[in-house]
């Protein structure tokens, strides 16, 4: 009886190529539609998390003054040097304190400049950073306490400055500071916001203080906690030690903040979560419709199929038999539709993480939901008006109109 | 088994039958009592409206009756669900609509086929027996052509040949002349009462038209849900 059914639906289905391909159709668009989305989103948020991860994600980052608002400051005290010692010794799960002070300034080589952003910071910056020295070194005890006049550039300031020339050896000069370049930074790309991280120069934090802010103030430490351990303890333990040094009073507020880099994350992986359901929501969509599109092609051709099961009946096949038949027809032309729309799918997500420049996200589950979707809506809609028809007297069946 | 024997082919009861219900419930039949016999052939005519039709569906079982008795080869039809039903349509009985009724786009072969997919043949055995049936109609040569590409007699043949592929005991042809010119109807005639006398195939045929009814055994006439009268072809002449 199956294969006799195959045979009728196989035959049905070639007979009648536009409204096969229609329903096909239907299929494949809500199929590639939302899987694409899908995995679009999902590129985008493991893209996020991935970012985060490389500027630290157990970083603490503390600096002076609470923010009052969208983009205002209190006035502080700035941090010093003891504060990031007082850190790094008594606080256990901390692996590495990275005081840093920056300032925008140009950077001058021959006749190239450029401005950037100078950070005077200590050989930690590279452990908290998770950052390493591409080419040439790192900062030597000996320049980190005599505060000489070395630099690392980020890569985005080689490039501009040098271009094809050797950097490593050569002086630029900062402000007033000429300094000789002793290694150069790993790439590391824009951040989500979109700013160069490469863009920057290191130099030694006393270099900093001495030669370029004239003074010996902190502006921020960056903290990094042990993989395993709890930022948020390490964040509670950082801001009692720093009450107490600062001789905040119980009733006083900070007046300084410890930013979690890990909150962050949360929240941004929380922002492009929202954008993926948004875009699986465009996507349902666009199912739905590809499941309209369906149900009226097969809607429209009742009328026909419905003469088409008397004169079956009529010709003494059984109701089981006329049916059996429908329901392989449908579960034919949403398979395909099915597979095909995966396919679709497939090549548009390779075609759209290349030019949108994220990752790749094979998510095993959205493939199944759109494909069963689909077939569901395929298989309803070609099922149950067939057997409202088989279930007719085989006269009415043949006299619908 | 005696019994059986003696039994008509087709035996209708007291049949009615009523559409829709209430006010606007019509009484197509009312009160049909007929018998075939094995190797008839008979015509049914009467003004539209009358029941002829809806009685044809009742004994090719298409349709069932409101009320009353209906009997083929002595079984009650009536009591049996709708899969028996369809089983008799499949073994003992053939049709020709005035529609033609044949699956559009589809070839001639296939279309004369479908029994006997139904039937469970094996695919060499149904073209062998559906190329003969379409020989039998005179279709030599049109097996791969679609209704669309035949004229209406070539249809209607195609038809025939798929009632006549099952070798049924029993040929119901509900106008099958309906839509086709006076030479194509007397071709279609021909080809059923040769069926008729040669194979010994019972034809029940409802037509309106007394030169087509000419070519039964007997006509009966129907008015207003009732058999009126009942003659042989001659005395309608």
């Amino acid at each position: 009886m199956f294969w006799n059914s195959l045979l009728l639906a196989l035959r049905e289905i070639r007979r009648n190529v536009l409204r096969s391909c229609l329903t096909v159709l239907g299929v494949v668009i809500g199929v590639a539609a939302v899987i694409t989305m899908v995995t679009l989103g999902g590129g985008a948020t493991v893209q996020v998390t991935e970012q985060i991860a490389s500027l630290g994600s157990n970083l603490l980052m503390v600096t002076p003054g609470q923010r009052m608002g969208p983009g205002q400051t209190s006035a502080a005290p700035r941090f010093d040097l003891d504060d990031a010692e007082a850190i790094g010794r008594e606080i256990g799960a901390v692996v590495a304190v990275a005081p840093s002070s920056s300032r925008r300034v140009m950077a001058i080589f021959g006749n190239q400049n450029w401005s950037t952003t100078v950070n005077g910071t200590t050989n930690d910056f590279f452990t908290v950073r998770n950052w390493t020295v591409g080419t040439g070194r790192r900062f030597t005890d000996g320049e980190l306490r005599a505060g000489r006049a070395v630099c690392i550039l980020g890569a985005t300031l080689r490039r501009e400055l040098f271009g094809a020339q050797e950097a490593l050896g050569s002086k630029i000069r900062l402000a007033k500071l000429s300094c000789q370049v002793i290694g150069i930074l790993a790439a590391k790309g824009q951040t989500l916001m979109g700013t160069d991280q490469d863009d920057l120069i290191l130099v030694p934090l006393r270099t900093f203080q001495r030669r370029i802010a004239g003074n010996q103030d902190v502006g921020m430490l960056q903290v990094s906690v042990r993989e395993g351990a709890s930022t948020e303890k390490a964040k509670q333990a950082i801001e009692r030690l720093m009450r107490e040094r600062r001789r905040i009073g119980r009733t006083e507020d900070d007046d300084f903040q410890v930013l979690d880099m890990k909150e962050i994350t949360r929240m941004l992986t929380g922002t492009t979560r929202v954008l993926t359901a948004l875009l699986g929501a465009v996507a349902a969509v666009s199912l739905l419709v590809g499941g309209i599109g369906i149900m009226n092609i097969m809607l429209v051709s009742v009328t026909e199929r419905t003469r088409e099961i008397g004169i079956r009946l009529a010709i003494g096949a059984l109701e089981r038999e006329v049916l059996m038949q429908f329901l392989v027809e449908a579960v034919v032309l949403s398979s395909f539709g099915g597979v095909f729309g995966i396919i679709v799918a497939l090549v548009a997500c390779i075609g759209l993480t290349n030019a949108f420049q994220v990752p790749y996200v094979f998510n095993a589950g959205i493939v199944i939901i759109a494909f069963l979707f689909s077939a569901a809506v395929g298989i309803i809609f070609g099922y149950v008006p067939a057997r409202r028809a088989a279930q007719l007297n085989p006269i009415d069946a043949l006299r619908h109109e | 088994m005696a019994e059986f024997a003696k039994r008509p082919l087709i035996e209708l009861r007291a049949v009615t039958k009523i559409y829709g219900s209430g006010q606007a419930a019509v009484q197509a039949l009312r009160g049909i009592d007929l018998e075939v016999e094995n190797g008839d052939f008979v015509a049914v005519m009467g003004p539209s409206g009358s029941g002829k039709s809806t009685c044809m569906n009742i004994m090719g079982c298409l349709d069932v009756p409101t009320s009353g008795s209906y009997r083929f080869q002595g079984i009650e039809v009536v009591k049996l669900s709708r899969n028996q039903r369809a089983r008799l349509r499949r073994h003992y009985l053939g049709f020709v609509f005035q529609g033609y009724n044949l699956l559009n786009r589809t070839s001639a072969l296939e279309n004369v086929e479908l029994p006997l997919i139904y039937r469970g043949l094996s695919r060499a055995d149904r073209h062998a027996r559906a190329r003969q049936a379409l020989a039998a109609v005179g279709l030599v040569g049109w097996e791969s052509h679609t209704p669309g590409e035949l004229s209406g007699g070539q249809q209607q043949r195609v038809a025939i040949a798929r009632a006549l592929v099952t070798s049924p005991s029993v040929l119901f042809a509900d106008e099958p002349t309906g839509n086709l010119d006076s030479v194509r109807g007397r071709e279609i005639m021909e080809l059923l009462s040769r069926l008729n006398r040669e194979q010994g195939i019972t034809v029940l045929m409802v037509t309106h038209e007394a030169d087509i009814a000419s070519y039964a055994k007997r006509i009966v006439h129907f008015v207003d849900g009732h058999i009126e009268s009942e003659r042989a072809p001659a005395e309608t002449n």
